[in-house]
């Protein structure tokens, strides 16, 4: 079909957001809207800090906002996370998994045992590359676990829920069959810095110099983008906004990391480092890192992959995805590869940061991972949710946990307090979006 | 008048489909030639959508063939019959609601990068290019397609269409969500690409929504083909006899005509 011209005027499409003697309370969202930024994530964020802050102030001492606390909920997070961005795609797809925590202890068994039994016998103890074989079994089988159980959903046509609810029964089973049940313990030195720990690190220099990187690749990103739009003459986001976001982003970027950077190696293990009486800073544990990797890596999956299209576009029409020509039932299988993929990556860290293995690794994770993408905006109907907001969930819920566990709260009410959070941010969400369909 | 004289552009040959133990296509046969509009009218369960979804590749035949350019041709799935220039208007739409108009025009044909990424600068320019000659007044081309109006949601439907150098295009119950303007311009827009050469199968219940933009009438009652007439040759009440009565102009009686009304 021809192309044709079409005027300047044609292409200068999005109302400018009026001049500021125009703009009242109501217009708040258009000045949002005109700066491009999400508001539901602005309102996880603000529900995060609310929580932080609240938490600082009732703990005894205030020891919530103390680079120790931040230190260790980034590492609780991690695992929750890493997995929670795989399960965003799946529930996307108006699919469930719950068999993730029960593969986990199968994967993470599978992983002890390599790195325990197997491998000191084929190339000898603590072996250099040891962690490596470990970690690329556990993908492997995580993700062919993933794809045996995707498949059954997408070709044969059984519900998700009832092939990982299976899932669930069947993995838990084989963790405690590989090892009859008994708990496989040490693991590799190497390994266990997948964990984090107080060797798990990559101390203070390098986390200033990775956050100084990702200031770096925000305002890259923001550059390519204004680029790219340029080519086509589409309209900017206002500079203002561009130099508020970055300023925000970089800003809190390292912030976070000079806070964190706080967090100093104890004196003991200071003075066995032959160090003693000096800060040393213990910097980013790798299993926060390998969150913030697998975060950026299935952002940019989701948003910027055919693939991720196709994952979004099943979500909100079935029908339409298939007649518009989209492999669904690939997709499909690919979704849940992808999420056995990451549990076996989590899983490895979960071992790691044990330094063991037992049968019952990963029991009631599922929920965790599932409430995470929710309260991280994943909407069950299919076709909505972001991985930036299943990061944020997963680190809503662990802050809950965190901070309850600094209050002495007992186990049982920190699950009712969790529990209606859950519901709570869903009903919230349902609201807003209610009203702004209006 | 269309020349009719060269080889049909499709050609549906004793089209057979049933669901279940319900015949709802019985040995239907349909053409189509390049720059034509042939009218697909009947009433609700025809069979006129089943018909079609097996040339849009929608649903398979039991049995018949289907020739584009003369060629028999096996469509097993959308992506079959796209690939053979034959682009389909649902009824539905079928949009994926939750993404923009941009995606929507090139969901599973997405335009990417030399690294494979999705590129969505130039999804949207070709989508802002397309909408200035559908739709001028269409704007929203960064909000999910659910927030738009019945009428935008079909311009994206029909430029998701026509952007791939369709030749056959399938058009189900086009105007039936429209106003009056809208309907007027997707008229335009059909007498436009009959023009550029296009072969259009019209689907409606509504004789009164096809009669005007048709060249030639395909009737079907109770999933088999009561007759296709040329347009000039018949009225509106004699198709609507063929549609409720399946009597051809020929044999309908003025008795008959008048007990339409």
């Amino acid at each position: 079909m021809a192309e044709t011209k079409v005027s300047a005027a044609e292409r200068e499409p999005e109302a400018q957001p009026a001049p500021p003697e125009e703009r009242g309370k109501r217009s708040l969202r258009e000045l949002f809207r005109s700066a491009e930024v999400d508001t539901r994530l602005l309102g996880m964020l603000a529900a995060l800090a609310i929580i932080w802050i609240l938490f600082q102030i009732i703990t005894p001492n205030h020891t919530f906002l103390t680079p120790r606390n931040m230190w260790n909920l980034s590492v609780q997070t991690a695992v929750v996370a890493i997995m929670a961005t795989g399960m965003v795609l799946i529930i996307v797809t108006r699919n469930i998994d719950l068999s993730v925590g029960a593969v986990m202890a199968a994967v993470g068994m599978a992983m002890a045992i390599v790195q325990h039994d197997w491998l000191p016998e084929w190339i000898g103890l603590d072996h250099p590359l040891t962690w490596v074989i470990t970690v690329a079994v556990g993908l492997v089988l995580g993700a062919a676990i993933g794809a045996f159980q995707g498949t059954i959903v997408a070709y044969v046509g059984v519900p998700s829920f009832i092939v990982t609810l299976g899932g669930f029964l069947v993995w838990r089973g084989v963790a405690w069959w590989m090892a009859s049940g008994q708990t496989i313990a040490p693991m590799d030195t190497l390994f266990r810095k997948l964990g984090g720990g107080s060797t798990g690190t990559v101390g203070g220099t390098w986390s200033w110099i990775l956050g100084i990187a990702a200031c770096a690749g925000i305002v890259m990103l923001q550059f390519s983008k204004r680029r790219q739009r340029n080519r086509y003459g589409f309209r900017q986001r206002p500079m203002w906004a561009e130099v508020t976001i970055a300023v925000i982003g970089c800003g809190a970027v390292l912030l976070l990391v000079g806070f964190l950077n706080r967090y100093y190696l104890p004196p003991a293990l200071a003075a066995q480092a032959g160090k003693a009486g000096q800060n040393i800073s213990l910097g980013l544990a790798y299993p926060v890192l390998i969150a913030i990797g697998v975060g950026i890596v299935m952002t940019f999956i989701a948003t910027r992959r055919r693939f991720g299209r196709s994952v979004y576009a099943i979500g909100g029409n079935p029908e339409a995805a298939e007649l518009a020509g989209i492999k669904t039932r690939r997709t499909i299988v690919r979704t849940f590869t992808l999420m056995g993929l990451l549990v076996g990556l989590a899983a490895a860290v979960q071992i790691a940061r044990l330094n063991a293995a037992v049968s019952s690794l990963g029991t009631g994770m599922e929920l965790n991972v599932i409430a995470a993408a929710v309260i991280g905006g994943t909407s069950f109907a299919g076709g909505v949710g972001t991985i930036v907001g299943a990061l944020l969930g997963a680190l809503i819920m662990q802050s809950l946990v965190s901070g309850m566990v600094l209050l002495g709260i007992e186990a049982p009410l920190q699950d009712i307090v969790v529990g209606i959070v859950l519901v709570l941010a869903v009903t919230l969400d349902t609201i807003f979006r209610r009203r702004a369909a209006r | 008048m269309t020349d009719r004289s060269g080889r049909p552009l499709a050609e549906l040959r004793d089209i057979r489909v049933a669901f279940g133990g319900v015949h709802a296509v019985q040995d239907v046969t349909v053409d189509l030639y390049p720059g034509e509009v042939v009218g697909l009218v009947g009433g609700n369960g025809a069979g006129k959508t089943t018909l079609i979804r097996t040339l849009s590749g929608a649903h398979p035949a039991d049995s018949g063939q289907i020739l584009i350019d003369g060629e028999p041709v096996t469509i097993s799935h959308p992506r079959d019959a796209k690939a053979l220039g034959v682009e389909t208007i649902y009824q539905n739409l079928a949009l994926a609601d939750n993404i923009d108009a941009p995606g929507n025009v090139f969901l599973g044909r997405e335009l990417t990068t030399r690294f494979g990424n999705l590129d969505d600068s130039a999804m949207e320019d070709a989508t802002r290019k397309l909408m200035g000659r559908l739709n001028p007044k269409f704007q929203n081309f960064v909000v999910p397609v659910a927030s738009l109006s019945g009428g935008q949601r079909q311009s994206v439907a029909i430029a998701r269409a026509v952007h791939f150098n369709a030749r056959i295009l399938i058009m189900d119950e086009p105007t039936a969500a429209l106003g009056p303007a809208e309907t007027r311009q997707v008229g335009d827009l059909i007498k436009q690409l009959r023009e550029e050469g296009l072969g259009i199968f019209l689907i409606s219940h509504d004789i009164h929504d096809v009669y005007d933009l048709s060249d030639r009438i395909s009737v079907m009652l109770q999933g088999k083909l009561v007759g296709t007439v040329n347009k000039t040759d018949v009225t509106t009440d004699e198709v609507l006899a063929m549609i409720i009565l399946g009597k051809l102009p020929g044999e309908v009686t003025q008795k008959d005509l008048a007990e339409l009304h």
